[in-house]
């Protein structure tokens, strides 16, 4: 084993560099890499010959601007980092961008930041970015920040110029709840108070950056924090069925009780899943990629979050965030965008802009659209409910970026006060009883309630067989209903389309709507395609004893044949998209309470079929009427 | 969790992302410790298994102590290891006598483009590090590539809090590089903690051993005595020389490693 083997424990501590464009950031930088021997051998000689070479004189800014056209023009374009150390510790310095249009490459790097020197020039003074780039790195949660005041020689190292750059900076760092740890003055190029104190100010007493640096404290582990499992994969490779994901807040063994946001499901943790390791393990912590198995086969999928039972997320349809947009055009009241946060995605829309901030002055404006690189207070209402913490509780469940096609286009943190609808977190929703009952419905309606789940393709014959199964129902007495897909889809599912997901969302809903007719004691026939078996399972686990699935199962041949919409025709030459049966899966159930055949037969023959079931399934017995009524 | 266990824990994530998000993805394996490293990670985020493609982009140049490596790993390891070739460019004697930038990008970058256009490969998984050199050092971890494979880092898509760019239009590819935070060091310790085997190019015989590993006529041993992985461990601690000073394309001109990394190196 190596020596100094303690010394290897702690991961680096990641500072970012920030500062108006042409303030000296990247100077700063290359300076303190030289200070502190980080440079290999020869690579300030290099740099010596690549500047001779270009007629300038030596840039110690070009060793963290290694792109050509970054030393063409003397600007830092895009993020860097290095790795550097003092005697107290190992660092990584990342290097950010001032330039306004670069906005998005300084994020890049400042997000991934413990601490952070704000670099200002002392002669301009704190300029647009100085401001712009402490907002933001307050919003990204960054709470330490040392602001060095550079290119102190060329005022001469003035004590009262440090003075007012020192108390404008402070009064606008304080303004938005942010006291910098020190503020230095510097002169980059020479080394001035870069690793020592330097004779030309002698009135400064502060430590030099460096000692800044060392001064700054290590991130909080997340380990006290609630549990945040999101899961990312679910993995069959072998006869394990594994849930993979990075244990993003608080920690988790073999036997706890996990509980999945949004479904609410819950499982035991069966075990930790390794390879490579020679010990087993019984438990896990934040930070750690981890595998595990439940000791209950629940449906679980990427995007939703495991926990502990009593301590779950929040779950809303809408969320309020603080936003910093990056993308080219603006963000306005009305558009949509996917909305990714831990490892979930969902449809958003933004539903409100509350106030677009004034990062120059902090003032409040109200406004229609949040144009690129500018900070609002916005409101987005989702599809489905999201499961998210605030910010200010658990940072990695309460941020998410915002993607408009192929883009990730801005970045939101969760404001602190829930909306009441996330206040009723997953596992302290209680049911409120109803005091009519199941029982008493049935007697009285001579019939139980249920869900009649018709699925099949496209003219199979659905519609026609549930509106003549209802009516002759209705002349029974039967407490009976029809939920039509095409119905549906003006109404109650008008805002989804054809995608994969948006089919998952409409059978959802129609599921949870079934269900709540049959707690009310009707019968209901639903008459969907519902092409996907995942979807008509999540429906049946619902309440599994009141449903029944009936596949119409006409053959794609005879529904072609038939096409009384039309609609196969179009699919074919191309004008209609997603459609099931051409363009799009059909997965037949494989073993449904009912098979009906519709070939060789009238629609009136298949009806009888499936009100023989229905009767059979759902009447009361004549006994069991008369018991109800206490004869 | 010490340093180690973070690096390994955040490179698991990045390859469970990419083969959640991607369709077709592949891991570059040039038989160096980077891409030996890669691919152990890769074996502990499957528990074991390795769910893509492995590709070896044969320039034919390399030392032979390489290819047998290979080969015996692969057969062991039961990688579903992918060779692939410029045969054109090595049939007309394309070598780095026709300048190293021109060889690195005929026999190495059109190598990977035509496993790529051959097998329609959305995500590759390549080894870089930041530390390795400047341009490397601006990466993302998630880096879109165009269609004719091009890099355009004046315009890199923004990537912060662990949300990778996993759209891209049809044509284009992602690179995926789960080991950019670690450093060479890194890379040694995780190598004896976890005892993965490595070629023997490493150690030093002679008095000279190879800190890089690139083909045979481009990458220059350094002087060294260190024949143990701790002895290399030792070295790395207090050295001053570079890693890849040793390799020639690096070296032609201020930016020919931009040029190169530019057109779709690696």
């Amino acid at each position: 084993m190596s020596q100094n083997a303690s010394l290897h424990s702690a991961s680096p501590m990641k500072i970012v560099v920030v500062g108006h464009v042409d303030h000296g950031k990247s100077t700063l930088v290359g300076r303190i890499l030289n200070e502190t021997g980080a440079l290999p051998e020869g690579k300030v000689e290099y740099l010596k010959e690549v500047c001779d070479k270009r007629g300038m004189p030596f840039e110690w800014a070009f060793v963290m601007d290694a792109l050509q056209a970054e030393r063409d023009q003397g600007i830092t374009i895009d993020t860097a980092q290095i790795r550097f150390k003092t005697e107290a510790r190992p660092y990584v310095i990342i290097d950010a961008p001032g330039h306004k249009e670069f906005l998005k490459n300084m994020v890049s790097g400042a997000a991934s930041a413990e601490a952070a020197v704000l670099v200002i020039d002392a002669d301009e003074g704190v300029q647009e970015q100085s401001r712009r780039h402490g907002y933001l790195l307050h919003l990204l949660g960054l709470r330490q920040i040392a602001v060095a005041v550079n290119k102190m020689d060329l005022v001469d190292f003035s004590e009262v110029r440090f003075e007012e750059v020192k108390a404008e900076i402070v009064a606008y760092l304080n303004s938005i709840g942010v006291e910098p740890t020190y503020v230095i003055p510097v002169a980059a190029r020479s080394g001035a108070n870069i690793a020592s104190l330097a004779p030309e100010t002698p009135w400064y007493t502060g430590p030099s950056v460096l000692g800044a640096l060392d001064r700054f404290e290590p991130a909080k582990p997340a380990t006290d924090l609630a549990l945040r499992l999101p899961v990312q994969d679910v993995y069959k490779f072998d006869e394990r069925r594994i849930i993979a994901g990075r244990i993003e807040s608080g920690r988790l063994k073999v036997g706890d009780t996990l509980v999945f946001s949004p479904s609410g499901k819950m499982a035991k943790i069966a075990t930790i899943e390794t390879w490579g390791n020679s010990v087993a393990s019984v438990s896990a912590g934040a930070g750690q990629s981890v595998g595990i198995t439940l000791d209950e086969q629940i449906f679980v999928e990427r995007g939703n979050v495991a926990s502990l039972e009593h301590h779950a997320p929040y779950q809303s349809h809408d969320l309020k965030a603080r936003v910093f947009w990056l993308g080219r055009g603006p963000l306005k009241v009305g558009s949509r965008y996917k909305l990714k946060l831990a490892t979930a995605e969902h449809v958003v829309e933004v539903t409100k802009i509350e106030r677009v901030i004034d990062v120059e002055d902090l003032a409040n404006h109200q406004g229609t659209e949040v144009a690129r690189n500018a900070v609002a207070e916005v409101v987005f209402r989702a599809k489905s409910p999201i499961a998210h913490d605030s910010f200010v509780d658990n940072p990695r469940l309460g941020r998410f970026v915002l993607v408009e096609g192929y883009d990730i286009v801005g970045g939101g943190v969760i404001a602190e006060t829930p909306s009441d609808e996330a206040r009723n977190r997953s596992s302290h929703v209680t049911q409120v009883p109803h005091k009519v009952d199941a029982e008493t419905r049935a007697i009285t309606n001579g019939h139980r309630g249920g869900v009649v789940w018709l699925t099949g393709l496209s003219g199979a014959g659905k519609s026609s067989i549930a509106m003549e199964v209802e009516r002759q129902l209705f002349l029974k007495g039967w407490q009976v209903t029809v939920l039509d897909g095409d119905n549906v889809r003006t109404g109650l599912c008008g805002d989804l389309g054809f995608s994969d997901a948006d089919r998952a969302e409409n059978i959802r809903r129609v599921g949870e709507v079934a269900h709540l007719f049959a707690d009310a004691g009707m019968v209901v026939v639903t008459s969907f395609i519902s092409p996907f078996r995942a979807d008509r399972e999540k429906v049946r686990a619902i309440n599994p004893d009141a449903f029944h699935e009936v596949h119409v199962a006409t053959s794609l041949d005879e529904c072609e044949r038939r096409d009384p919409k039309g609609l196969y025709r179009k699919a074919r030459a191309g004008e209609i998209a997603d459609f099931t049966g051409v363009s799009s899966a059909y997965e037949p159930p494989a073993l449904p309470e009912l098979a009906l055949a519709t070939e060789g037969k009238s629609v009136d023959e298949t009806v009888a079929d499936l009100l023989r079931y229905i009767e059979k399934s759902f009447s009361l017995s004549a006994r069991e009427q008369a018991n109800g009524w206490g004869l | 969790m010490n340093d180690l266990d973070a690096l390994e824990s955040q490179s698991i994530y990045i390859l469970r992302e990419a083969f959640n998000r991607l369709d077709k993805i592949a891991m570059l394996w040039s038989i160096g410790k980077d891409s030996n490293v890669m691919l152990w990670l890769a074996r502990k985020a499957f528990f074991g298994h390795v769910p893509f493609p492995v590709l070896h982009v044969d320039t034919k140049h390399k030392i032979p102590e390489m290819i047998e490596f290979r080969d015996r790993v692969a057969k062991e390891w039961n990688l579903p290891l992918i060779v692939g070739e410029n045969t054109e460019a090595l049939a007309a004697g394309m070598g780095p006598h026709n300048g190293r930038v021109e060889c690195c990008t005929a026999l190495k970058t059109e190598g990977l483009k035509a496993l790529l256009a051959k097998h329609g490969f959305t995500g590759v998984i390549a080894g870089i590090r930041r530390d390795e050199e400047g341009t490397r050092a601006k990466e993302r971890v998630f880096s879109p590539r165009n269609q004719s494979a091009e890099w355009d880092f004046k315009d890199q898509p923004p990537e912060f809090w662990d949300q990778f760019k996993t759209d891209f239009a049809p044509g284009t590819h992602l690179r995926i590089h789960p080991l950019l935070a670690w450093s060479e060091l890194d890379v040694w310790r995780y190598i004896e903690r976890e005892n993965i085997p490595m070629v023997d190019l490493y150690f030093a015989k002679n008095g000279r051993r190879y800190r890089s590993l690139g083909c045979a006529p481009c990458t220059g041993s350094v002087a060294s005595t260190a024949s143990t992985v701790a002895e290399i461990i030792e070295e790395l601690e207090t050295t001053k020389i570079s890693e890849r000073s040793g390799r020639a394309q690096d070296k032609e001109s201020e930016d020919a490693f931009e040029r190169l990394r530019a057109g779709g190196y690696m």
